[in-house]
């Protein structure tokens, strides 16, 4: 069995002291961003993309894998408790977590919520082994027709999993495909865009982005409404589910946690798009579909196991083709990048300390989270009661020390606050920040294969449509794209993301 | 004509100009290439294009489909939060982490619904601290603590 074998050797990176405290510190981090309502895991990654210069490349990716996931977690502890959720795959759980926990069972839906989110842990953790080799194996034959359409394909699919107006969502796309075009060109040497600013020549730099139009855009979103949250920070007792819960959410999970994995690797999909999907599936096949919305236990498995089990599954396309599914997935390539790692198939053969010793660390992630979480609830709980005003200031504090650090520049810091102002202004039109960010790391690598496909063809572009598996790429893309555009369907799309969100 | 959906109208302008300004940037300054030996204009040029007929899709569709309006800019988080880190950035080689920290927090703080003078001054202190220990001790991030002009009386 090489499965086991490559196992092994992946708990032996995993298990080594420091690589185990920086999966602890991961998933401590993420637990408490994902409890904080307001600050996500793309903005904390991008704060500590800096600091991980200094680490090595395992022990750094183990760490921002475990904030990933250990928001997932800690997202639910606030959907449940507060109504609000601490993280955005954490809103359907607000639904019927915080009805449970103003009927008193706030302790049985925390620990549904912990228990589900671990079973879909272990489970999510053995389908990447499984299924992350034999991928990369077929992505080592793409040459750079293969690669440029399924960037084409990966987009397609951030576009149709967009919220609302689907025009804004392309339009996105290409936004950032040229704000990523910025600095030099690779291929001719020309700078491009930089308007005589010596900062551009290197290009805009993908953490001041992320940083603008995802911290700094929802602090001041959230600056504009006076919040007064109420907290059931009264005593959560009972914390073990009752038999009778335990028998109605063994298939909430198991469906939860197999609809997420799936949803997880396409391509713009990840831990939101999951936990909608499973709470939408939950409600048509649950028996007790009337309790939802009223506090069904169903409501917290479902959503909980498949948001948890989606986190973790993106990984693959990231590990096996190099091409991220989403913004947190960006980020993780641009952690490679920082580490001199060339992201894509071959890392798996030439680093398998690292692959293994990630998806190791997934394992362990969990299990410690599991551990950890249900006895330090209340902690969490207490930190809920600090307010915002004392937190965002904090925030900034460590924005700007993480994006000053980066060249230790004052530019990246107008940068930063320029797409602050730019995120501030998509939000008031409803452009949604998450394409534009996919669009904005995957502009270079686009431009450069389809360079070197035009090339190889002679400037025929019909290359993209004769080879096989680019060709299925883009059918699968315009079969989509034609899919969504259809009035029946897209009617039924802006339903669902308006019924759920 | 009116405008029944400013929401996708300004969309749409904020698309036309972007993508038509870069598009008309790289048509001027860079060489377009073949499509076989594509040249540095060539991908911002096509990508320019579609993005200004997304806008102008967008900018016709707000003429005659009914939409939401823009919801009302709040200027004062808006510009003390974006102002804070831009001082943030260019005092903390002048002033030091000390200033430059002091600046972000009061500034930041002012953007708010509520401010208090020694609610905020105990934040700042604890803040300063704590990036002095993590960020400059602990990280050995290379920032200046004190302002330049008495560097020489802080050394730790």
């Amino acid at each position: 069995m090489e499965i086991l074998s490559n196992l092994a050797l992946g708990f032996g990176v995993a298990l080594s002291p420091f690589n185990l405290l920086m999966c602890l510190v991961g998933v401590l981090l993420g637990t408490l961003i994902g409890v904080l309502p307001g600050v996500g895991p793309v903005a904390t990654i991008a704060m500590l993309l800096p600091i991980t210069f200094n680490l090595s490349p395992v022990a750094a990716l183990i760490m921002l894998a475990g904030i990933y996931y250990g928001a997932q977690y800690g997202g639910s502890t606030t959907a449940i408790l507060v109504n609000l959720p601490g993280e955005s795959s954490s809103v359907v759980t607000c639904l019927d977590g915080y009805q449970m926990a103003r009927q008193g069972r706030a302790g049985p839906a925390l620990a549904t919520a912990a228990l589900g989110s671990f079973f879909a842990g272990c489970v999510a953790t053995l389908i990447v082994a499984m299924f992350a080799p034999p991928l990369a194996e077929v992505a080592l034959k793409f040459g750079p027709s293969e690669y440029f359409s399924l960037m084409v394909l990966g987009l397609v699919a951030a576009v149709v999993l967009a919220h609302g107006s689907l025009i804004k969502a392309i339009a996105m796309v290409i936004l950032g495909l040229m704000l990523g075009l910025v600095g030099t060109d690779v291929n001719s040497g020309v700078l491009r865009f930089a308007f005589g600013i010596s900062e551009l020549a290197d290009g805009i730099g993908f953490v001041t982005v992320a940083m603008g139009m995802f911290g700094l855009a929802e602090i001041i979103a959230n600056l504009e409404h006076k919040g007064a949250r109420e907290v059931f920070t009264g005593k959560v007792k009972h914390l073990w589910p009752t038999k009778e819960d335990f028998k109605r959410i063994v298939g909430p999970v198991l469906r939860g946690t197999f609809l997420g994995s799936a949803l997880g690797i396409l391509p713009g999909g990840g831990a939101l798009l999951a936990s909608f999907g499973a709470y939408t599936l939950e409600k048509k096949v649950s028996k007790y579909s009337a309790e939802f919305g009223k506090g069904a236990i169903e409501g917290v498995a479902a959503p909980e196991s498949a948001n948890n089990a989606g986190a973790q599954t993106s990984f693959i396309p990231l590990l096996t083709l190099g091409i991220p599914s989403n913004a947190v997935m960006a980020l993780m390539i641009g952690a490679m990048m920082i580490q001199g790692i060339a992201p894509g198939p071959q890392v798996m053969t030439e680093r398998p300390q690292l692959f293994w010793g990630m998806i190791a660390s997934m394992w362990l992630g969990n299990l410690m989270l599991v551990v950890l979480n249900l006895p330090l609830i209340g902690m969490w709980i207490k930190l809920l009661t600090v307010p915002y005003r004392i937190l965002y200031p904090s925030i900034l504090v460590f924005m700007c020390i993480g994006v000053f650090s980066l060249s230790n520049n004052p530019f990246d810091c107008l940068l930063m606050a320029a797409f602050g102002l730019l995120g501030y202004i998509c939000v008031k039109l409803e452009c949604e920040p998450a394409p534009m960010i996919l669009g904005f790391i995957l502009g270079p690598l686009m431009e450069e294969n389809l360079r070197r496909a035009m090339l190889l063809s002679r400037g025929d572009p019909l290359v993209f449509f004769q080879k096989p598996i680019s060709a299925s790429f883009l059918v699968v893309s315009i079969i989509l794209l034609v899919i969504i555009a259809l009035p029946n369907i897209r009617r039924k799309r802006e339903e669902v993301f308006v019924e759920e969100t | 004509m009116a405008i029944k959906s400013p929401k996708d109208f300004w969309a749409g302008v904020m698309f036309i100009a972007f993508g038509g300004g870069m598009a008309a940037i790289a048509l001027n300054n860079y060489q377009m290439g073949s499509a076989v030996r594509m040249g540095p204009a060539y991908f911002p040029t096509v990508l320019g294009g579609i993005l200004a007929v997304l806008g102008l899709i967008l900018l016709a569709r707000s003429l005659a489909l009914k939409g939401e309006q823009v919801a009302r800019f709040h200027f004062r988080p808006l510009l003390f939060i974006l102002a804070a880190c831009v001082a943030f950035g260019y005092f903390l080689k002048p002033l030091g982490l000390v200033g430059a920290t002091l600046l972000l927090v009061f500034i930041s703080a002012y953007g708010g619904h509520e401010f208090k003078w020694k609610e905020v001054a105990i934040l700042f202190v604890v803040l300063f601290v704590f990036s002095v220990l993590v960020f400059v001790k602990g990280l050995t991030l290379p920032f200046p603590i004190c302002p330049e002009a008495i560097e020489d009386f802080c050394r730790f």
